[in-house]
C-alpha cells in the first residue's frame, strides 16, 4: 500500500465528511427557510445576510447550554446513544460513488472512498445500524416516554426494511451487480433507473422516510404522545448530534436514491460535456450534478415534511406491511418477467 | 499482517462473548453480542467472503440483535424480579460446569495445532461465485431451506391469529 494513495483516500474522507457535515448543517436553515415559505412566513433572517449565519449560531447554543445527564440513567450508554447515532449516520458516505474518476496533475483520481463488490448491501446494513443510536438512547435515558419511542423506532426500521430490501430486488434484477459504481455507470447519459423502476423507486423512497424517521412518519418523536420523544432527557450537544444525524441521515439517503435511481453523476448529453470540459472539469461537473440532484431530493424531504401530518401508528404499520411489501414482491415478479421475456426474444 | 489481525479480532471475539455471560444487565449481555457478531463480519471479511460478511451484519446485527433488544426492553428486567434459586440448583450448576471443565480440558489435550486452511479458489465468497454455487449445485437443500423459512412464517401467522378464531 504506498503513501499515496493513503493520503489520496485520506483527503477524499476528510473531503466527503466535511461536505457532508456542512450541507446537514445547512439543511436545518434550509428546513426552517422551507418552512417559513410554506406557511408563507419570513423563517430566520437576523444572523448574518438572508441569517445565513443562524446555523452557527444554533452550534454555538448547542454547545453553551448546560449538560445533563440523568442520575437514573446508565451513563455509559447515554452518551454512546448519539454517538452511535452520528457515526452510524457518517459511514453510509464510503461506497457512494460521488462522480467518474478526476485526472489531477496527470493522475486519475476515483471519486469513491471504496469501490466494494457488495456496496448496496452495505448501505443496507449501515441504515438497518443505524436505529441502534435511538434504541440505547432511548432506553439509557430510564424515562418511560423514551423507552416507547426507542421501541417505536426499532418496530418502525424492521417492519420498513423489509419493503426497502425487496423494492432494490427488482432493482439489482436488472443491474445484475452490487456494486453502487457499476449502477450509477450503467445509467450512463438518459439510462436512468428511475423510468424502468418506478414503483420500485415509489416503495424505496417511502421506505427512506420511514427510514430516517423524517415525518410523515416521524412517530418516535411524536411530541403529542410522546413529549420528545428518545431524545426527551437530551440535552446540549448530545441533543445536537441526534437531530444533525437525521439531517445526515437524509443527505445519504438522499444520495444513496440519486445513485440508484435517478442516474447518479450521469446526466443527458454528458459526453459531448465531456469532450468540451475536458478529462479533469467534466468529472467534477457530473459531482456538481450529482449534488443538484441531492439538494432537490433533501428539499422533497422538507416539503413533504410540511405538507403531509403525521400518520397514527396503525396506519403506519398497516402501510408498510400491507401496502409496500405485497406491492414490491409484485414488482419483482413483473421484473423477473420481463426480463425472462426480453432474455427469451 | 492478516495473522496479525485475526489473532487480534479473535480475541475480541472471545473476550466479547465471555461479556455477555458475565455481564449483569441482560441489556449489556445483548450489547455486547452484538459486539461479538460484529467481530464475526470482521472474520468473514478476513476470509475473503463479503457477501456472508455483509448478510452477517445486516441480519444478525441489524435485525435479529434489534429484536433482541427489543423484547428485553420491554421485559423491564430488575434485580427484585429475578427468580431466587434454590440451593439444590446451584450444586447442580456446580458439578455440571466441572463436568464441562474437564471434558474441555481432556478435548484440548489431545488436540494438535491444525495447518493454516489454504482455500483452492479464493474468490468462493464473492456474491457472484456464491450465487452460481447456491443456483447450480445446491439448488434443491436452497429451495427446502427456503420452504423451512416459509413454514416457520404461516407459523409465526398462525400463532398471532389464534385469539380471532377462537372467539
Amino acid at each position: 500500500m504506498d503513501s499515496a494513495f493513503v493520503i489520496e483516500k485520506f483527503i477524499l474522507v476528510a473531503v466527503i465528511f466535511g461536505i457532508s457535515l456542512v450541507i446537514a448543517m445547512y439543511s436545518t436553515y434550509a428546513e426552517r427557510k422551507v418552512a417559513a415559505y410554506l406557511q408563507d412566513r419570513l423563517g430566520p433572517d437576523r444572523a448574518g445576510p438572508f441569517g445565513i449565519l443562524q446555523p452557527l449560531a444554533d452550534g454555538l447554543k448547542m454547545f453553551m447550554k448546560e449538560e445533563i445527564i440523568p442520575t437514573s440513567s446508565n451513563r455509559f450508554l447515554f452518551i454512546a446513544g448519539p454517538g452511535l447515532a452520528l457515526l452510524c449516520a457518517c459511514i453510509g458516505t464510503a461506497v457512494i460513488p460521488w462522480g467518474s474518476p478526476v485526472l489531477i496533475a496527470g493522475k486519475t483520481i476515483p471519486l469513491q472512498v471504496s469501490d466494494i463488490n457488495v456496496g448496496v448491501l452495505y448501505i443496507f446494513g449501515v441504515v438497518s445500524l443505524g436505529v441502534y443510536g435511538v434504541m440505547i438512547g432511548g432506553w439509557a435515558s430510564n424515562n418511560k416516554y423514551s423507552l416507547l419511542s426507542a421501541i417505536r423506532a426499532a418496530s418502525q426500521n424492521i417492519s420498513y426494511e423489509i419493503a426497502m430490501g425487496l423494492s432494490i430486488i427488482a432493482l439489482l434484477l436488472m443491474t445484475n451487480t452490487l456494486s453502487l459504481k457499476e449502477i450509477v455507470d450503467q445509467q450512463h447519459g438518459w439510462r436512468w433507473n428511475v423510468l424502468y423502476q418506478p414503483l420500485g423507486f415509489l416503495i424505496f423512497m417511502v421506505c427512506s422516510f420511514a427510514e430516517t424517521n423524517r415525518a410523515p412518519f416521524d412517530l418516535p418523536e411524536c411530541e403529542t404522545e410522546l413529549i420528545g420523544g428518545y431524545h426527551t432527557e437530551y440535552s446540549s450537544m448530545k441533543l445536537g448530534f441526534y437531530l444533525f444525524a437525521e439531517y445526515i441521515n437524509m443527505f445519504v439517503s438522499s444520495a444513496v436514491m440519486a445513485a440508484l435511481y435517478w442516474g447518479g453523476y450521469n446526466y443527458p448529453g454528458m459526453d459531448s460535456m465531456a469532450v468540451w470540459l475536458g478529462p479533469t472539469w467534466a468529472p467534477l461537473f457530473g459531482t456538481a450534478v450529482f449534488f443538484g440532484k441531492i439538494c432537490a431530493f433533501i428539499f422533497f424531504f422538507m416539503w413533504v415534511r410540511w405538507t403531509i401530518p403525521r400518520f397514527r401508528y396503525d396506519q403506519l404499520m398497516n402501510l408498510g406491511w400491507k401496502g409496500l411489501i405485497p406491492l414490491a414482491i409484485a414488482n419483482i415478479i413483473i421484473t423477473g418477467v420481463v426480463i425472462a421475456i426480453i432474455e427469451k426474444f | 499482517m492478516s495473522t496479525q489481525v485475526f489473532y487480534f479480532v479473535a480475541t475480541l471475539s472471545i473476550i466479547f462473548s465471555l461479556m455477555v455471560i458475565f455481564a449483569k444487565n441482560p441489556i449489556h449481555s445483548v450489547l455486547y453480542l452484538i459486539l461479538t457478531f460484529f467481530t464475526f463480519t470482521v472474520h468473514y471479511v478476513l476470509l475473503n467472503a463479503q457477501f456472508l460478511a455483509v448478510v452477517n451484519f445486516i441480519v444478525y446485527m441489524g435485525a435479529i440483535m434489534v429484536l433482541f433488544l427489543f423484547v428485553l426492553m420491554l421485559l423491564n428486567l430488575n434485580k427484585e424480579t429475578e427468580p431466587s434459586k434454590s440451593p439444590l440448583i446451584k450444586i447442580v450448576g456446580v458439578i455440571a460446569g466441572g463436568c464441562l471443565v474437564v471434558t474441555l480440558i481432556g478435548s484440548l489435550k489431545s488436540a494438535s495445532i491444525s495447518s493454516p486452511l489454504i482455500l483452492k479458489n479464493p474468490g468462493l465468497g464473492l456474491v457472484e461465485n456464491l450465487g452460481k454455487e447456491l443456483f447450480g449445485p445446491f439448488l434443491l437443500p436452497f429451495e427446502l431451506s427456503s420452504l423451512l423459512l416459509l413454514a416457520a412464517m404461516v407459523g409465526a401467522v398462525l400463532l398471532s391469529k389464534r385469539d380471532e378464531i377462537e372467539a
